[in-house]
């Protein structure tokens, strides 16, 4: 197992250099001078020139490049000229929100769609199953944003149950604080919700047409057990597949649900640094983002060994 | 001699292909979910068509004196927005922008993403090792993400939203067309056309190509319904089409600023939004069902 996470670790390299190459050719995409872009129009031809100069642009650009990769390597994200701020010191004041938004949408992605779909399953046919499917595809056809917006207006405006908008502080104390996290953390888990009820209800009707859980069956274990014991353990593998997916919709959803929410996170500052103009932010930010969904991809590959030891990575090329 | 002849003669190709086609097609209607599919799909394609004939008023016409009107107001079906347009003739026409850009964009990066599938998986080697190190670095970023990104860099604009979300789906149909490519190409008709003397452009495009086309037809369905509702959500943070077209996102945009005053906004652009990606993948996985079951989408 060491050697298989050292050889994927090494496998990354290449596509971690590949981002930063993509992001670095967007960056440079942008269309006339970044400079005069950022400043805006009402900056000075001195002001463009010294920001230019400060951002590297009047070298050439496999100097800009190689410059860049050697700021990336030493962990240097540059400075924001609008906040003023080392871009890591935003990220890192940043990240730990989404992460804590992130992971409560999966929690309850999880804690939901799971037993929707073991429950679906095991009654297959049934009006139940039915409803389970068909809440599940519109769960999957969901424009977060839109679902977003309904809950804040049905259950901030209307009831006044949840905060609408901000993230709250635990100093509020606990209630205020999960009370801010409600909502958010809904809209962000309903696509990853749907999706686990689908393919757990999918893997598990085939788990538990098998001879073993017959045979599971036969020997009197209660239907509670055969399922829990028996056929989730199996139908988890294809689950562990899909979670790797669902963490890029956890990501990009994660800006849409941060802009309704006014949710203080990584996502909220892409969208307020484009608002801004301010592309260094944008292009460090966003190059983290795609480290941390590499990295996370890693994480659940291994996790998929784990479950599932039989499984073999020693395809060649890049897709796996 | 007649007979004979009558039982060496290959069927006709074009009659096996119309058999086919309207197989499918039964296998489609039988399958209730995939008909409401393609029915809701059927009913959005006409109103994007016809939008000129369908909508009551122009769409952009501003009428301030009457902004915010409720739903069945007089000669307003589904109300006023907030510069007193008429909200059922903007959803209307914003259901031609939806449909534009979910289809365009996803022919442009069905149109690359399998040339450089093609390409990768026929060729292998270090140019495959190269396009799907590229492909994998691409797909690291969430799509939404990537969208966002060129976005900033392109501007807004029709055109732009249309490369923006066709970029972000390359990758994907890249995939996709590799594997197929891989496994078809071990194939003995291909080997056989290949000491047949064969170039590698013929190959390519006349056999293995339409050895792929049925998982990219599905997955390009349901990559029509991801680019839908990414036009919406850059629309929705003000990177997509320019006001004043009427687009799905930028009219719940505007409604949510109006939430409390009028929900009607954010309430019928929204669900236009979920009705139109809700038929279309009820559609695609019918046809996932009957092309390509095995696929996973």
């Amino acid at each position: 197992m060491g050697k298989y996470i050292i050889r994927r670790l090494i496998d990354l390299l290449p596509t971690i250099a590949v981002v930063a190459v993509i992001v670095f050719i967007i960056t440079r995409l942008i269309p006339g001078d970044p400079a005069a872009v950022m400043l805006g129009p009402q900056a000075s031809v001195e002001e463009v020139e010294a920001l230019r100069e400060s951002l590297g642009l009047n070298a050439p650009l496999y100097v800009q490049f190689l410059n860049y990769i050697g700021d990336l390597l030493r962990g240097d994200f540059g400075v924001s000229l609008t906040y003023n701020e080392p871009i890591i010191q935003l990220i890192m004041d940043r990240f730990p929100n989404t992460l804590i938004l992130a992971i409560s949408a999966l929690i309850i992605a999880f804690m939901v769609g799971v037993p929707a779909g073991i429950i679906s399953a095991s009654k297959q046919n049934s009006l139940l199953d039915y409803s389970v499917m068909l809440v599940s595809l519109i769960g999957v056809s969901m424009p977060i944003f839109w679902l977003g917006v309904m809950l804040v207006l049905y259950f901030s405006v209307n009831l006044g149950w949840f905060p609408a908008t901000g993230m709250g502080s635990m100093d509020e104390g606990l209630i205020t604080y999960l009370k801010h996290l409600v909502l958010p953390s809904i809209t962000l888990a309903t696509i990853p919700m749907a999706t686990f009820a689908r393919i757990t209800r999918s893997s598990m009707l085939e788990v538990i047409s098998q001879d073993y859980i017959k045979t599971a069956r036969s020997k009197g274990l209660g239907e509670f057990w055969v399922i829990c014991k028996h056929a989730f353990k199996n139908a988890l593998t294809p689950l562990l597949t899909v979670l790797g997916m669902q963490i890029s919709s956890l990501l990009g959803g994660a800006v849409l649900t941060e802009t309704i929410f006014s949710w203080p996170g990584m996502g909220r500052l892409i969208v307020d640094a484009i608002d801004k103009r301010d592309f260094v932010v944008v292009q460090g930010t966003v190059l983290f983002i795609a480290v941390i969904f590499v990295l996370v991809n890693l994480f659940v590959d291994i996790m998929y060994k784990v479950v599932n030891p039989r499984v073999n990575f020693t395809s060649k090329g890049g897709t796996k | 001699m007649a007979a004979v002849e009558t039982s060496i003669t290959p069927a006709n190709p074009q009659n096996n292909k119309v058999k086919k086609e309207a197989g499918l097609f039964k296998k489609l209607i039988r399958n209730r979910l995939a008909a409401i599919g393609l029915s809701i799909t059927f009913i959005m394609v006409v109103i994007a068509i016809f939008a000129p004939w369908i909508a009551t008023h122009p769409p952009n016409e501003m009428d301030v004196a009457n902004s915010l009107a409720v739903p069945g107001s007089e000669g307003h079906l589904l109300g006023t927005d907030n510069y007193g347009r008429d909200l059922f003739s903007r959803l209307v026409y914003g259901a031609r922008i939806s449909l534009i850009v979910g289809v365009s964009a996803v022919v442009f990066g069905a149109f690359f993403g399998t040339l450089l599938g093609l390409v990768s998986g026929y060729f292998g080697g270090r140019l495959d090792s190269i396009i799907m190190r590229t492909m994998d670095g691409l797909f690291a970023f969430p799509f939404i993400l990537l969208a966002i990104t060129l976005m900033t860099v392109l501007g807004q604009g029709l055109l732009n939203v249309i490369i923006a979300i066709g970029v972000a789906n390359i990758p994907g149909f890249a995939r996709i067309v590799r594997g197929q490519v891989l496994s078809v190409k071990e194939e003995e008709f291909i080997e056989v056309t290949k000491s047949l003397g064969a170039t590698n452009g013929r190959i390519i495009f006349q056999h293995v190509l339409p050895n792929c086309t049925a998982p990219l037809i599905v997955y390009g369905t349901m990559s029509v319904a991801g680019a839908i509702i990414s036009e919406a959500a850059l629309s929705f943070l003000g990177l997509g089409v320019q006001p004043p077209t009427a687009s799905w996102g930028s009219i719940l945009k505007d409604g949510k600023d109006f939430l409390v005053l009028s929900p009607h906004m954010a309430t019928f652009s929204g669900f236009a939004i979920l009705l139109t990606v809700l038929g279309i993948n009820l559609f695609g996985d019918g046809l996932r069902d009957a092309l390509d079951p095995k696929m996973k989408v």
